[in-house]
């Protein structure tokens, strides 16, 4: 028997290892969420108060809620932009602000984004901000940096500073939040395309490029 | 075989198992997706997020539960008088502390941010080599 002993006891670990795992991958696997039909993003409505990207009547639309000091966000932000280029007129995006309180600047950076937008820059502030992401992450006082960043944008940096301290900017990230939250978001970032949301393992090109394509392939 | 190296190798295996629940934790983030996004601890995601945490596209911590579950067969086996297991022991635990060492490179000068499963994974490297130390190399 006690030949054989090691050999039952690395059994038992192994099985036990392999259970144990499976059930907590079970319990860990994302449960994907769904924009029901009253809190769906219409054709063309709302769209004053939302930041599009791409064809405003695209029949197939990517929301996005991000946090700008979100590493993966960043990672997306790259390719995001490649793909409503790549499948324009057919796709749109949806940015909604969704700053996490883990994040330092998380909150302010939103600030930045919307007050460029209130001077028609959104989207250049939008990329800006991931591309030097890295930076103001790491910088004492990001804010100087966000005001250098309006500057280089061309905006009006004295209004810019004090859109970003605004209730119009404040009122605009926290009814994002109000929006994602009623969803059930909690973590960015979070994607849906056309109201369901898109799995953590296909928030890649590829993945990204084959759910647009089903969707579209569903519209048709 | 004295009973004090089958004592070493006997707490050499549950130090194993402590490894193993902590990358097999590790592994089931990955393979649900949790480590690409934010929302949990801002310095795992950082670690376990970036490039670095994943090797031809398999998350380095189902590299470190079979790792981790080698040191601890290995253990069982060499407590039981497997003499080659003990070799085998020493070379796995060897090739582990080198890519700990490593990883704790990745997280203090590249990535800049430390994963506390990451930390607890090379404390336990760490405890592994010194055991690897203690043992009597003859029998």
């Amino acid at each position: 028997m006690k030949r054989y002993l090691p050999f039952i006891i690395v059994g038992v670990i192994a099985v036990a290892t392999l259970v144990s795992g499976t059930m907590l991958y079970r319990a860990k696997r994302p449960h994907l969420l769904s924009i029901p039909e009253d809190k769906t993003v219409s054709g063309k409505s709302d769209t004053a108060s939302m930041h599009i990207r791409g064809a405003p009547d695209a029949p197939v639309t990517l929301e996005e809620f991000g946090d700008y000091q979100c590493p993966p966000c960043a990672n997306i932000a790259g390719f995001i932009d490649a793909l409503v280029k790549e499948y324009n007129p057919r796709l749109r995006i949806v940015f909604r602000n969704f700053p996490l309180p883990i994040h330092k600047y998380g909150r302010e950076a939103a600030l930045a984004a919307e007050a460029a937008g209130m001077q028609g820059r959104y989207w250049e502030m939008h990329d800006l901000l991931y591309r030097e992401q890295g930076t103001w992450s790491n910088a004492d006082n990001a804010r100087e940096l966000f005001n250098n960043y309006a500057g280089m944008l061309g905006l009006n940096v004295d209004q810019f500073k004090k859109d970003m301290d605004g209730e119009k900017a404040r009122a605009r990230i926290d009814s994002d939040q109000e929006r994602g939250k009623s969803l059930g978001v909690a973590s960015t970032p979070t994607l849906f395309i056309n109201n369901q949301e898109v799995g953590p393992t296909n928030k890649t090109p590829d993945g990204l490029r084959a759910t647009i394509d089903a969707a579209l392939k569903n519209k048709s | 075989m004295t009973l004090s190296r089958t004592i070493l190798y006997t707490i050499f295996a549950i130090v194993a198992l402590a490894g193993l629940a902590d990358a097999t934790y590790l592994s089931v983030q990955a393979l649900t997706g949790e480590t690409l996004v934010c929302g949990g601890s801002p310095d795992c995601f950082r670690v376990l997020g970036s490039s670095y945490a994943r090797v031809g596209g398999i998350p380095l911590a189902l590299f470190g539960s079979l790792a981790y579950f080698s040191v601890f067969s290995f253990a069982i086996f060499a407590a039981f008088g497997y003499g080659r297991a003990r070799t085998f022991l020493t070379l796995t635990v060897s090739a582990m502390f080198a890519v700990t060492l490593w990883l704790l490179y990745v997280q203090a000068f590249l990535l800049h941010a430390f994963c506390r499963y990451c930390l607890f994974s090379a404390a336990i490297v760490f405890m592994l080599a010194a055991l690897a130390v203690l043992t009597p190399r003859s029998t």
